[in-house]
C-alpha cells in the first residue's frame, strides 16, 4: 500500500510535494506552516491562533472572507487549525480549480499585510475570544486543553503556555504584531506545500512556480530556547479541578518519546493496549468489568520535540469519587507496569491501526495534510508509506521497554475534575509542586 | 512596521487570478442493488481505489418505531447487539473484530438502526460472519442491559452540565408537543431509559429484527456476485417479517411562538437555538429548501455567519440547518454568542429570516450556493464511509435509484424565485421557538424586548435529565 510521491524545492526555499490520484476530478491543497503556539513571545498567547483567523481576512488581491467565498464558489471546501508547533491552511477543490487554491495561498504568503486593518484584527479577537469561550470556558472539562499541556512542561517551555491564549494576552494584540509574526514565520522558507489528487504534474509545477516564485525567502527566525526534556516528570504531578460537572474525569499523562522517533511506536502502540476501543484494558476493566468508569480512551499528543505525551483520560460513573477513579486508573496502570503486555494485545492494537492508516488515505486533504506533517517535521514525506511497518514492527518486548521506563509513578501527572461542591483531597502540596517550574 | 512591509514585498506584483480549467466529469459510484429469497435487501458499491470495506446493516428499528413509554429501546437494543451473540460475550466479541483490524458500531437513530462495519477487504469474511451472529443470535446478558442503561443515565447527568447539549434537548421539548417522540431525545429520557428491562430489549428485538426489515449495505472493494456469495449462506435461512409500526406521528408541534431561559447563573456564553418544526425529508421542494438554507445559514459565506460574526464579532459560529429525518424534524438557528450581546444576536437571527421571505436573493448568492452544491458533490464522497452513508439515505428515505446521477442538475436548476418561494412556505417567523441557555440576570430583559413577549425562565436545575 503505497502513494506516489514526487518532491521539489523553489529557489525562495518553498518545499512542494505532489501526490497524483486520477480516482476523481478533485485535488488537495495543504501549507503548513512551522510555526505554533511554542513561538509566541511572552505576553502574547494564542496569538498563533488569533493570526491564523487573520489570515482568512483578506490579502492585496482579495477581499475580507473572500477566500472562503472564492472556495465554496468553486464547490470547494477548506479551513486552517493552529497547534502547538505547527499552522495548517488546507482546501479541496474540483481539480478545475487547483490554480485558483494555490493563487489564493499565494496571495496571503506574499501580499497579506496590505489587507490588515485594526477593525478587522479587532473583529477576529472577538471572534477568538468567543472561540474560547465556546470550547474551553462554558465547556464541562474544557479547560483541560490549557490545564493538561500547564501541568506537563515546565514554566517556561514553549509547550506550557495556552495555545488559545489569555483574554488579555488576546486583548493585546496589535497590528504591529501582525506585520512582526508575518514577516518571521510566514515565508516560504518556513513552509511546504502539498497537492494531493487529480492533477498533471508538470502543468503543476509550472504552476507552483508562477504562483509561489516571486515570494522572496524570509530572514530566518528565532530558535525556540532547548526543548528537550527528561524521560520523566521526576515526582508524581497532580491538579484538582472543581468544575461545572456531573461526573469525575481524570487525565493521566505520562512524558513519552517524541512522534517519529523508534521508540515513540512503542508508545503508541501501548496507548492503544490501554485505550483505543473496546477490547482494550481500560474499557474491558474500568467499564465493563467493574463498572466504575462511563468512558474511558488514551492518545498521544504526537509532538515531535521535546517530548511526546502519552494520555489516559477516563470519566467516572455517578457514584464513582473522584478518589475512586483515581485509584482505579492507577491501579491499571500498575498492573501493566507489573505483568507487561502480551503478543495478542500488541497484534490487536498493531490491526486496529493498521486499518486506521488506510482508512485515513482515502481522502486527497488527509493525504496532502500527512505528506506537509512528514516533510514539516522530518525532511522526509516518503514516511508516509512506512507507518504500517513501523508499526508492525513493534514486539511486545519494546512495548514492555516502554512500559517500565515511562509508567512508574514518577512519571504520571494527574489533572482530576470533579464536581463542584464536592468533597476531595486537594492534596496542595502536589499542587503547588506542578505549579513549580 | 513599514520597514517590516518593505522586506517582505515580492518583487513582482501578485498575478490575476486564475480562470478555472475545463472540468472534468464525475459519476457518483455505480451501484447494484438485490434482494433475497428472505426479502433482505442488499445494495452494494464497488470501489476500489484501497482495500477497504464499509458496511451497513440498516434495520427498521428506529426509535420512531419504539413502543410508547419505552423511548430509548432502539438505542439500547442496537448496543446490545455487541454485547454478546452465538456463544461469546460482549468483550470476546469485540475481540473477535479487533484483533483483525475490523471496527464495528451499533446505535439507532430516528428512523432505522444501524450496525456498521469498516474492515480490510480481505477480512470481509469474517467480519461479516461476525455481524451475523450479532444480528441473528445476540443473547442479550442482563447484567450488560443494566450496565449500558447505567451508562445513558450518567450522559443524561451529565447534559445538564453541558449548556450546548442542555440547549438541543430543551430545544425540542420547546419544539413538539409532550409525548411526540421527537420532544424526547432519540436515546429516551431518565424517566423511559430507568425502567427498560432486558425483557423490553428482548421484545423490541422479536418485533423488529427481521431479514425483510434489513438492508446490507457495502461501498469499498468487493462486487454484487462477492456479496451474494458470502451473505446467502450467512443470512439466506433467516426467515420472519417485522410486526407493524404502532407508534402515532412523531412529529406533533406545539403552536405560536416561545422565548424560553434556561438559567446557568454567570455564564460567560449564550448557547442559543432559534427554529420550528420543519417539513419531512421527502417533501417536494427539497433542493429548493438546501439552497435557500445554504443562503440563509448553511455555509460559512451565508447571511447569518457573515453577520454575527464577521460583521459583528458576536460569536465564533453561527448556522442554520433542516435536520432531515422520514418526519418532520426541527429547523434551526444555532449559534453560542457573549452573554451581553444575546437579544442583539437574536434580534440578527429574526431579521435574517424575516429578509429571506421578504425579498428574492441576489444573482450572486443563488451561484454562490449552487455552485457549491455542485462542485462539493464529488469531495462528498472520497470514502468508502461517505458513499455507504450516501447509499443508507437513499434505502432510508426510498429516494430513486437515480438520485445521485441527478443531483447536480437538480441543484444547479434553482431559481431565485424558488428559493423566495422556499422561505415563504417553510420559514415560520410567526412560530418562532427561541431557547436560551444562559445567565438570566444578563439576556432575560433583552430577548423579552426583541421577542415582544415574556420570557420563561427555568433553572437548569428543574429540568429533568431528558426530560
Amino acid at each position: 500500500m503505497e502513494i506516489p510521491i514526487e518532491t521539489f524545492s523553489l529557489p525562495n526555499g518553498l518545499r512542494v510535494v505532489l501526490s497524483e490520484d486520477h480516482t476523481a476530478p478533485l485535488v488537495a491543497v495543504n501549507l503548513w506552516y512551522h510555526v505554533g503556539s511554542a513561538n509566541e513571545r511572552p505576553g502574547r498567547t494564542g496569538f498563533a491562533h488569533l493570526f491564523e483567523h487573520m489570515l482568512f481576512q483578506g490579502s492585496e488581491s482579495v477581499g475580507a472572507n473572500e477566500h472562503f467565498e472564492l472556495i465554496q464558489r468553486a464547490g470547494g471546501t477548506l479551513n486552517g487549525s493552529t497547534w502547538l508547533d505547527r499552522t495548517n491552511y488546507f482546501e479541496t477543490v474540483p481539480s478545475n480549480q487547483l490554480e485558483l487554491a494555490l493563487w489564493l495561498e499565494a496571495n496571503r504568503m506574499g501580499y497579506l499585510l496590505p489587507a490588515m486593518t485594526q477593525q478587522k484584527l479587532d473583529t477576529q479577537r472577538d471572534v477568538v475570544q468567543n472561540e474560547r469561550r465556546w470550547s474551553m470556558d462554558n465547556q464541562p472539562y474544557g479547560s483541560w486543553w490549557e490545564k493538561l499541556p500547564a501541568l506537563c512542561f515546565p514554566m517556561a517551555h514553549p509547550f506550557h503556555h495556552s495555545l488559545i491564549g489569555s483574554m488579555a494576552d488576546l486583548d493585546a494584540a496589535s497590528l504591529d504584531d501582525i506585520a512582526h509574526f508575518f514577516t518571521t514565520y510566514y515565508t516560504p522558507d518556513n513552509a511546504v506545500l502539498s497537492i494531493a489528487g487529480d492533477f498533471d504534474g508538470v502543468a503543476t509545477r509550472a504552476m507552483v512556480e508562477r504562483q509561489f516564485g516571486p515570494i522572496p525567502r524570509g530572514s530566518g527566525k528565532p530558535p525556540l530556547p532547548d526543548m528537550s526534556l527528561p524521560p520523566t516528570f521526576g515526582e508524581a504531578l497532580r491538579e484538582v479541578v472543581p468544575d461545572d460537572v456531573m461526573l469525575p474525569r481524570l487525565f493521566l499523562a505520562f512524558r513519552s518519546p517524541v512522534f517519529g522517533s523508534a521508540a515513540y511506536y512503542a508508545a503508541s502502540v501501548a496507548g492503544a493496549i490501554l485505550g483505543l476501543r473496546k477490547g482494550s484494558r481500560l474499557h474491558r476493566t474500568l467499564v465493563r468489568e467493574q463498572q466504575v468508569a462511563a468512558e474511558a480512551q488514551a492518545f498521544t499528543y504526537d509532538l515531535a520535540k521535546g517530548s511526546d505525551l502519552l494520555v489516559v483520560d477516563v470519566t467516572g460513573r455517578p457514584e464513582t469519587s473522584s478518589d475512586t477513579l483515581e485509584g482505579v486508573v492507577n491501579a491499571e496502570i500498575d498492573r501493566l507496569l507489573q505483568g507487561g503486555v502480551t503478543q495478542a494485545e500488541v497484534d490487536r492494537a498493531v490491526a486496529l491501526i493498521e486499518t486506521e492508516l488506510i482508512v485515513a488515505l482515502q481522502s486527497a486533504g488527509d493525504r496532502a495534510d500527512r505528506l506537509s506533517m512528514f516533510t514539516t517535521y522530518f525532511g522526509d514525506p516518503q514516511l508516509v508509506n512506512v507507518q504500517a511497518d513501523r508499526y508492525r514492527a513493534v514486539t511486545a518486548a519494546q512495548v514492555n521497554m516502554f512500559v517500565r521506563e515511562r509508567l512508574v509513578p514518577e512519571n504520571r501527572a494527574s489533572l482530576l475534575y470533579v464536581p463542584r461542591d464536592s468533597e476531595v483531597a486537594p492534596a496542595s502540596s502536589d499542587l503547588a509542586m506542578a505549579e513549580t517550574p | 512596521m513599514s520597514d517590516t512591509i518593505t522586506t517582505r514585498t515580492p518583487a513582482s506584483p501578485p498575478t490575476a487570478r486564475p480562470a478555472p480549467a475545463e472540468p472534468r466529469s464525475y459519476h457518483f459510484p455505480h451501484f447494484e442493488q438485490r434482494r433475497l429469497a428472505n426479502g433482505m435487501r442488499l445494495v452494494v458499491a464497488p470501489v476500489t481505489k484501497l482495500p477497504l470495506i464499509t458496511a451497513v446493516a440498516l434495520v427498521e428499528a428506529g426509535a420512531t418505531q419504539e413502543p410508547q413509554g419505552k423511548e430509548g429501546i432502539a438505542t439500547l437494543t442496537a448496543q446490545m447487539l455487541l454485547e454478546g451473540a452465538a456463544g461469546l460475550d460482549g468483550a470476546a466479541l469485540a475481540d473477535r473484530f479487533e484483533r483483525i483490524g475490523a471496527s464495528v458500531e451499533a446505535y439507532a437513530d430516528w428512523d432505522v438502526a444501524a450496525v456498521t462495519l469498516s474492515a480490510l477487504s480481505s477480512r470481509l469474511p469474517e467480519s461479516l460472519a461476525l455481524v451475523r451472529d450479532l444480528l441473528r443470535s445476540p443473547s442479550f446478558p442482563e447484567r450488560e442491559v443494566t450496565r449500558l442503561r447505567e451508562e445513558r443515565l450518567a450522559e443524561l447527568l451529565q447534559q445538564l452540565a453541558e449548556p450546548r447539549g442542555l440547549a438541543d434537548e430543551q430545544f425540542s421539548h420547546a419544539v413538539y408537543e409532550p409525548g411526540a417522540r421527537y420532544s424526547m431525545p432519540a436515546d429516551g429520557t431518565t424517566g423511559t431509559v430507568g425502567a427498560l428491562t432486558v425483557d423490553d430489549v428482548r421484545a423490541f428485538y422479536d418485533a423488529r429484527y427481521k431479514p425483510s426489515a434489513v438492508t446490507l449495505v457495502f461501498a469499498g472493494d468487493v462486487t454484487m456476485d462477492q456479496v451474494v456469495a458470502l451473505v446467502e449462506p450467512l443470512f439466506g435461512d433467516w426467515s420472519g417479517a417485522p410486526a407493524s409500526d404502532r407508534r402515532s406521528a412523531p412529529d406533533a408541534a406545539r403552536p405560536g411562538r416561545l422565548l424560553r431561559v434556561v438559567a446557568k447563573s454567570d455564564a460567560p456564553q449564550s448557547e442559543v437555538r432559534v427554529g420550528h418544526v420543519g417539513v419531512p425529508r421527502t417533501t417536494p421542494g427539497y433542493f429548493n429548501m438546501v439552497v435557500m438554507n445554504a443562503v440563509l445559514g448553511g455555509l460559512f459565506s451565508s447571511r447569518i455567519n457573515l453577520n454575527l460574526r464577521e460583521a459583528h464579532g458576536y460569536t465564533y459560529g453561527a448556522f442554520s440547518a433542516f435536520d432531515w429525518r422520514r418526519g418532520a424534524g426541527p429547523f434551526l438557528v444555532n449559534t453560542a454568542v457573549k452573554s451581553d450581546v444575546t437579544g442583539d444576536a437574536v434580534r440578527e437571527i429574526l431579521s435574517e429570516i424575516e429578509r429571506m421571505q421578504r425579498e428574492a436573493i441576489g444573482e450572486d448568492e443563488l451561484t454562490l450556493a449552487t455552485s457549491y452544491l455542485d462542485g462539493v458533490f464529488p469531495i462528498r464522497y472520497e470514502t468508502t464511509g461517505a458513499i455507504a452513508g450516501a447509499l443508507a439515505s437513499l434505502v432510508i428515505h426510498g429516494l430513486p435509484e437515480d438520485y445521485y446521477d441527478r443531483y447536480r442538475e437538480r441543484g444547479r436548476g434553482v431559481t431565485t424565485a424558488d428559493v423566495l418561494r422556499a422561505a415563504q412556505e417553510h420559514l415560520h417567523p410567526d412560530r418562532l421557538r427561541v431557547v436560551v441557555v444562559g445567565d438570566p440576570a444578563v439576556v432575560t430583559a433583552p430577548l423579552s424586548k426583541v421577542m415582544g413577549m415574556p420570557a420563561d425562565v427555568i433553572a437548569a436545575a428543574d429540568v429533568e435529565a431528558g426530560a
